[in-house]
């Protein structure tokens, strides 16, 4: 996709430039999807706020944590989806990342909302557009269990033996099962139909095995070599045809592998363990493109409050920009003018690559750093929290 | 018998036992009144208007139909037979050329240059007489199989990303035929030799004998062609009778010394020339097994009307009185031998004036007595061939490895005015010219990019195009087919069409060694199906007429092939496979391990916690307990929870990585049994 980038850009400039209306009309759709996500997630990070401050409430640590400090997490989140470069070049660019994108923001948002036939369509949707987001379902059922993000449940059992009342009303609610085999109804609704749609309209083309094969075998199968800004690509292009398969085996199942100790760790997070997911599958996807990476960016807006004592921060943003920018020039240098090498275009990939791990394990781990300064404020230890 | 009655010594002693056998058939054949395998040899000479020389070789062996031989041949090659019975090949044509014929100066409407010009490197394709999903697999073996028979890498057209199925703009149109180019084969002398052997003489004997190598690539222009038809081949496939034609088309520069003396004065006075200072070598006598033997000079319709015949006017009477003098005995030109007839051409309606067809028997020249035949020119003389009604050339477009664009030039030649006029009896006068174009697959070519430009104007593709076939690429499994069908207006200067693609990116084990050089896309077919090369000459015994002279006549539309186009592609690091794999596979455990890292680390307050906790519990198996729940339910629940003994923890995770592993080279080896 940075070719789509380099492109773009040129695109972009013009769009400000000379011919906003030109230039919109012919990628209104993907103009409003953005539009629409970006609301999608405003709401969504409303409701997180919330839920935020209501169980701080019953923790009583309204004064402890400076509550009136509290950004609108919603609106941040907002906004750096809509103000990302990455958002804009893949809209300028009529990338149909963001609509895969919205797909995923409608699901986490129907979760959150607890309107569950809209989970279960978005995650059927996002699921269909490019296959990854399928583990979602993780999240949502969490979200649908046990309702949106919250300090871990056994810190408010804690503080209620300390004050030795057991409020039922003011704990978090237990995992409860109906929502979930609900969305699990509407999920496979949804599924069918889709299925169906599809079935009759490819029934000329060889029918829903063929769409499997040349669609989620196409994803699987890192087939196309063209570059971009993952890895990738290079390392199909450069292994040894007899470890292809090993290979694809290993990096897939490096997604797999990961979901369940997250699920453990974060699951009174469950937006958050979505956010982590979808930072990881970005990072290990076959054909990652900046759309991608403008959601899990957008998506991190939501937690600017838990966040706030994340490391490395400044050192993600600069390496961020200086990728963003360094990147089209070794793509422009090693395709169209034949004067760099492909090695100078993986360098660039493989220190993105690199920001983004750097980005998704501090980030868990100031989360968990977050739960732990809670625990401690109601424990009473005064001492930080990081270890 | 004619055979008998001028016996080659030398031949005889080589093969006699070939020829004995050889004339025992024709005995027993006469006698049964029987058709026999025939084998005729001939050379047709040409000059070129570019002071060069063509000088085309055809021979052609037949097998008659007949079971009573079975699998017996006497002149026929055994292993083209084979082949034919075998894969049940109806028509199979295989080239090897090296050169790219000039169309604007050697012409390309003749009969020579439609059927013999042929792409650079090899080209071959055949038709099969199998059931539709049978092809395939015979195109496989064939593939393989004249690779090996004429020691060339034509077993890469086996893959099916290399060859395809031209549905209705490939001149042979059915749906049985399978086309593939191979364009960067380089043809050599290896791939003469048992070409040669194919012929009965070999190179030994007859009009073959003046295929000398180093003369042969020295040419401009070589092209090597074997075209085999199979006629009526039954269920049963053996009695099926074949006609293996081979030719070989060079383009030569006479360089004799008298041309080198005159060049200073004369510039355009074409070189003159003979067979021994083309070839170095003499043909003594007929190959003894041939039919029919003989050497032809041809005489271009632009040459003739150039060369100002006395009676050009009434051509008819000179037909009548074909040995007539003042044909060979010219002002311009002198001929060292003299012909033994001359053919003219009939009227066609194409050209104004008729080409000449001077006929030299080799039966007549023996050891002691070679036949050399020899052109001196007197005077300059400057003529054009009759070229394709449209010139075309292909080029690419854009700049960079990320996209280009292919385009395909048509420009009038002028050539066909009058016959375009006759042709416009309504006004409407349209010239259809058909397009055959394979891309492979790593050039993505987007079919809806299609444009046309006529007279330099874009246009509707609608308006010009009457039918298009497109079958995309697929990746690695087939490669793009595009067949056009263009209906011009006769007044046409220039047309173009123009499609647009993306590169792609390969392995780096599919690139082949000099990577950087690039890829060739192979030549697009230009075929005008309204125009016939055909040159019919006047002969007074239709019933021994030659091979060639009928292969003339056949109407086989006008085709020409553009060039074949170097695409460069992106090379990946060809030095840098273990680097990238280590690089990546680092950057990879880097993640896992610190995000597992990330995951189960505890801080040192609550580890004394826990270890306070643990030393409280004695006893092993409420450890385990607890330990087993805490897995469970998860290791948050810090009162309950103890910390796991690092033996046992390891243990236990190695157990079940282990397991894992092992779950996974089961899996993998009953997937892969």
């Amino acid at each position: 996709m940075q070719d789509l980038c380099t492109m773009v850009h040129l695109c972009y400039c013009l769009f400000l430039v000379l011919s906003p209306l030109i230039e919109l009309k012919d990628s209104q759709i993907i103009f409003c999807t953005d539009v629409v996500s970006a609301m999608l997630i405003r709401a969504t990070g409303q409701n997180l706020r919330l839920a935020y401050l209501r169980s701080l409430e019953s923790l009583d640590l309204v004064k402890q944590i400076e509550v009136s400090e509290f950004l609108f997490s919603g609106d941040i989140a907002a906004l750096i989806y809509l103000c990302n470069p990455f958002t804009i070049v893949a809209c300028v660019g009529l990338s149909t990342s963001p609509i895969e994108n919205m797909a995923v923001i409608l699901c986490l948002y129907g979760a959150c909302s607890r309107l569950i036939p809209l989970a279960a369509f978005g995650w059927v949707i996002a699921t269909h557009l490019s296959l990854y987001p399928a583990i979602l379902i993780i999240p949502v059922i969490f979200l649908l269990g046990c309702g949106p993000d919250s300090p871990p449940r056994k810190l408010f059992l804690q503080r209620h033996q300390q004050k030795e009342v057991l409020n039922q009303s003011k704990l978090p609610p237990r995992f409860s099962w109906g929502p979930v085999i609900h969305f699990a109804f509407w999920a496979f609704l949804w599924s069918v139909y889709v299925l169906v749609l599809c079935g009759i309209s490819l029934k000329q083309f060889g029918g829903l095995w063929e769409m499997f094969k040349s669609t989620y075998g196409f994803i699987l199968t890192v087939e196309d070599l063209s570059p971009n800004i993952g890895v990738l690509w290079y390392f199909f292009a450069e292994v040894f045809e007899f470890f292809r398969n090993f290979f694809l085996i290993v990096f897939h199942v490096n997604i797999l592998f990961m979901i369940l100790p997250l699920a453990i760790r974060l699951r009174h997070r469950p937006c958050y363990l979505a956010f982590v997911y979808v930072a990881i599958c970005s990072m290990l996807k076959s054909y990652p493109s900046v759309g991608d990476s403008a959601l899990y960016l957008g998506l991190l807006g939501w937690f600017v409050n838990e966040l706030a004592d994340m490391q490395f921060s400044l050192f993600l943003f600069c390496g961020y920009v200086g990728v963003s920018l360094l990147s089209p020039v070794m793509h422009n240098l090693w395709i169209w003018r034949g004067t760099g090498n492909a090695n100078f275009y993986f360098a660039t990939a493989m220190v993105y690559a690199c920001l983004q791990i750097v980005l998704v394990v501090e980030g868990v781990s100031a989360m968990l750093n977050h739960d732990r300064k809670l625990r401690n404020l109601i424990t009473g230890k005064p001492q930080d929290a990081k270890s | 018998m004619v055979l008998l009655q001028r016996p080659h010594i030398l031949l005889l002693l080589i093969d006699t036992h070939q020829f004995l056998q050889c004339w025992i058939a024709f005995g027993s054949a006469n006698e049964e009144g029987q058709q026999q395998e025939e084998f005729s040899e001939e050379l047709l000479v040409k000059p070129l208007p570019d002071h060069k020389l063509l000088a085309h070789f055809h021979f052609q062996s037949s097998a008659p139909p007949s079971t009573s031989n079975g699998c017996h041949h006497h002149l026929f090659p055994k292993a083209i037979s084979q082949l034919v019975q075998k894969f049940r090949v109806k028509e199979m044509e295989l080239s090897f050329t090296q050169g790219r014929w000039n169309y604007e100066s050697w012409g390309g409407f003749d009969p020579i240059s439609s059927s013999n010009a042929k792409p650079p490197g090899v080209e071959l394709w055949a038709v099969f007489d199998v059931p539709q999903h049978h092809i395939d697999a015979s195109w496989k073996n064939l593939t393989h199989t004249l690779s090996g028979l004429f020691c060339a890498s034509i077993n890469f057209l086996e893959s099916t990303a290399t060859y395809s199925t031209p549905e209705w703009s490939f001149p042979p149109a059915s749906g049985n035929v399978r086309y593939g180019t191979f364009p960067c084969e380089a043809v050599c002398t290896e791939n003469l030799t048992p070409w040669l052997r194919l012929l009965p003489c070999r190179d030994k004997a007859g009009i073959a004998l003046l295929l000398d190598r180093p003369s042969l690539y020295r040419g401009f222009y070589h092209s090597q062609r074997l075209h085999l038809t199979s006629t009526e081949s039954s269920s049963e496939g053996i009695d099926s009778g074949i006609i293996l034609e081979q030719t070989l088309t060079v383009v030569l520069q006479p360089n004799s010394e008298r041309a080198i003396e005159v060049h200073a004065s004369e510039k355009h006075v074409q070189p003159s020339w003979s067979l021994s200072s083309i070839f170095g070598k003499q043909v003594s006598g007929r190959c003894v097994l041939a039919k029919s033997s003989s050497v032809y000079l041809l005489l271009d319709r632009g040459l003739v009307a150039e060369l100002k015949f006395p009676n050009k006017e009434n051509g008819k009477s000179a037909a009548n009185g074909l040995t007539s003098e003042n044909f060979w005995s010219n002002p311009s030109f002198e001929l060292s031998v003299n012909p033994d007839r001359i053919f003219l051409e009939e009227s066609s309606s194409h050209s104004k004036s008729l080409s000449i067809l001077y006929m030299f028997q080799v039966e007549k020249y023996s050891e002691s007595e070679p036949f050399d035949i020899g052109l001196m020119w007197k005077v300059p003389v400057a003529w054009l061939c009759q070229q394709t009604p449209l010139h075309a050339s292909r080029f690419l477009m854009g700049s960079g490895n990320e996209r280009g664009a292919i385009a395909i030039s048509l420009k009038s030649t002028q050539f066909t005015e009058g016959f375009m006029s006759a042709n416009s009896k309504d006004g409407s006068c349209e010239l259809r010219v058909d397009v055959f174009q394979v891309v492979p697959w790593y050039v993505k070519v987007y079919f809806h990019s299609l444009r046309v430009f006529v007279d330099q104007q874009p246009r509707a593709v609608s308006d010009f195009i009457e039918k298009i076939h497109v079958s995309p690429s697929k990746d690695k499994m087939s490669p793009g087919v595009m067949e056009v069908v263009l209906k011009l207006p006769c007044r046409v200067n220039t047309a173009a069409l123009t499609i647009e693609f993306d590169k792609g990116f390969l392995r780096i084990d599919e690139y082949p060694p000099d990577a950087n050089q690039g890829f060739d896309i192979p030549s697009a077919i230009i075929s005008f199906p309204n125009f016939h090369a055909s040159m019919v000459f006047l002969e007074d015994d239709s019933l021994n007429r030659s091979p060639l002279l009928s292969k003339f006549q056949d109407k086989c539309p006008v085709m020409s092939y553009t060039e074949v186009l170097l695409v460069p592609l992106t090379t990946p690091d060809f030095s840098m496979p273990y680097n990238v794999s280590t690089i990546k596979c680092t950057v990879f455990a880097l993640y896992f391990g610190s995000l597992l890292n990330v995951l189960q680390r505890r801080v040192a307050e609550e580890e004394r916690f826990l270890k306070a906790k643990a030393a409280k519990k004695t006893g092993r198996l409420p450890l385990l307990l607890s330990k087993l729940s805490a897995k469970l339910r998860g290791r948050r629940r810090e009162p309950l929870h103890s910390p796991p003994s690092s033996s046992s923890f390891i243990n236990s995770k190695l157990v079940l990585k282990v397991i894992l592993v092992a779950g996974l080279a089961v899996g993998w080896q009953y997937f892969f049994s």
